[in-house]
């Protein structure tokens, strides 16, 4: 088992909250987990809850603990991705709290700012509740840095559960390329891209740029491509330092998803369609034609991520 | 089987929203409203159950101003048997929502209750976990697919890692992704019907539950504009934009 980054992430928008800062690692022998926390400098101490009930991070299992934690705490902070999303909720309506969701900047302890309308505004609000549940957009907080500190760990005991739900199965894509929630290249094919089998020219620039391969909607939609690759207001949000949009059209809810990344590039046959207008360097082509292109040049450059 | 369906009246989807200069949030008058998308799948799939023969009934519910009833109309429309708006006039915030269905939901009683797994317009993606907490019901967020079986229903999530199988008991509260099924549309003779159904109207604040607002909105304002629209001629113009632009991110030369 291992720290998932998005953790990282978590604890340095914390760490702008309180400096004063304790992780739970709730799970089923997760011992090396806590130690990988408690060499995190910002991280004042780990509470370690060991059950096999907390072994698939069931909303319904994990909800009492925090709850039983909560008490000594002015903050509960969680990642606003499919883990927090699922289970901060369940804390805040039992502590009685309006939670702040998805914040990607901390102006203060009580004040936060969020997107609101996929994006299309940001709202600065200010919570009111004694005690804040607030989920964090990861990509919008660098990760904490992982050694030199030595945190103690504090056993706590697991809480009693409803036994309402059952895991039953997990189906993970597996993939050598990076994770497309941190990767600093990404590489998204949309409906232009016609199939799945056309995403080999995706792939071939991705193994090139070390990229992270995305894709929009219409395409998941498609069955060109797993829905854990979608970007987009109900997909991931991606903040790569380079973006490649190719056969995208760029609907707005697409643009949710990726609109902060440092340069964008779109390829689209359509010249007037949405994306080019958010892009840093449009290219209107035949996607058919300047993918094999694009990876030709990209080998005369030998290039390397690191 | 009985089945509670929330649905939100929200900004169409596909309009480009405007933010107010006063820095007190968007343009809403003259824009076009609609049901927020994946409450949409909501209604289907209840509907889907009770023509399937595994639901009796099918309730819709909303929570909002007067006319926040037209989404509860649709949903009667594709075939939810009867109505219930919860009149509001301010911005309830989730846990307030929350509140107010499981107030609803201890007289009726329902087996199951869908709704969209967020709302495009606050993006809180909230409601469903907070009643599911409220209730001490188990949750099935972001579902994808569902298959009901005795006492329980089988779930499977879209999640970051890629999908999540569960079986939760029921009764049991499950939010949809828009992969769950294709909304239907109503037809002329159905929406015809749909408005001799029932719709019973409750008054938020008359529900003797707390719904005040704890978040402050203290300014909403536009994101910083990107600056796009730049075209290149061919890819060799932009391989070379990107070598100088990016290069010291990822681009090393022999």
């Amino acid at each position: 088992m291992k720290l998932k980054t998005f953790s990282l992430n978590t604890i340095n928008a914390a760490s702008k909250i309180d400096l004063d800062i304790h992780v739970l690692v709730a799970g089923n022998k997760c011992e090396n987990v806590c130690k990988e926390v408690a060499a995190i400098p910002l991280v004042k101490k780990v509470l370690h809850s060991d059950s096999s009930n907390y072994e698939n991070y069931l909303a319904e299992n994990l909800t009492p603990l925090v709850v039983k934690l909560a008490d000594k705490y002015t903050h509960i902070v969680a990642s606003a991705n499919t883990f927090g999303k699922n289970f901060m909720p369940r804390v805040s309506a039992i502590l009685d709290t309006s939670q702040v969701s998805d914040v990607i900047k901390v102006n203060g302890p009580d004040t936060f700012i969020r997107p609101i309308y996929a994006g299309n505004a940001f709202a600065t609000v200010k919570s009111n509740d004694k005690k804040k549940c607030v989920t964090i957009r990861p990509t919008s907080f660098d990760p904490a840095p992982t050694s030199g500190g030595s945190s103690p760990i504090e056993k706590v005991d697991a809480a009693d559960i409803p036994n309402i739900s059952k895991f039953i199965r997990r189906e993970e894509t597996k993939s050598e390329r990076p994770e497309l929630g941190t990767a600093r290249v990404v590489i998204s094919g949309g409906r232009g891209m016609q199939s799945g089998e056309n995403f080999k020219l995706i792939n071939a620039i991705a193994d090139k740029l070390n990229a992270a391969v995305g894709a929009s909607r219409a395409a998941v939609d498609a069955g060109y491509i797993s829905n854990d690759h979608q970007v987009g207001q109900t997909g991931k949000v991606v903040v790569p330092d380079l973006y490649i949009a190719v056969g995208i059209s760029g609907a707005i809810q697409h643009l949710a998803g990726m609109k902060e990344s440092k340069i964008i590039v779109a390829i689209n046959k359509d010249g007037e369609a949405p994306i080019f207008s958010i892009a840093d360097y449009g290219l209107e082509a035949d996607l058919f034609e300047a993918l094999p292109q694009f990876l030709e040049e990209l080998n005369k450059l030998n290039t390397i991520q690191k | 089987m009985k089945i509670l369906v929330a649905v939100k009246r929200v900004i169409d989807y596909n309009v480009q929203i405007r933010v107010k200069e006063d820095g007190t949030g968007v343009h809403t008058d003259n824009v076009k409203m609609s049901t927020n998308p994946p409450d949409d799948n909501a209604v289907e799939e209840a509907v889907k159950l009770k023509e399937t023969g595994k639901a009796k009934e099918v309730i819709a519910i909303t929570v909002g101003e007067e006319k926040a009833q037209e989404t509860v109309r649709k949903a009667l429309a594709v075939g939810a048997d009867r109505g219930i708006h919860v009149k509001a006039d301010n911005y309830i915030e989730p846990l307030g929502v929350a509140k107010i269905l499981k107030k609803v939901i201890e007289k009726e009683k329902p087996d199951i209750v869908f709704m969209g797994k967020q709302a495009i317009d606050d993006d809180c993606n909230q409601t469903g976990q907070m009643l599911s907490a409220l209730l001490g019901w188990s949750q099935g967020t972001f579902a994808s697919k569902i298959e009901i079986k005795d006492k329980s229903i089988q779930v499977t999530r879209e999640v970051d890692e890629g999908l999540e199988t569960l079986e939760i008991n029921l009764p049991a509260i499950i939010t949809c992704d828009l992969r769950l099924n294709e909304p239907r549309y109503a037809s002329l003779p159905n929406i015809m019907k749909a408005k001799k159904k029932p719709i019973e109207q409750l008054i938020a604040k008359d529900l003797g539950v707390d719904i005040s607002n704890r978040i402050q909105q203290l300014k909403v304002e536009e994101p910083p504009k990107r600056k796009g629209g730049v075209k290149v001629a061919n890819v060799a113009e932009l391989v070379s934009k990107l070598k100088n632009e990016v290069k010291n991110i990822f681009f090393e030369y022999n």
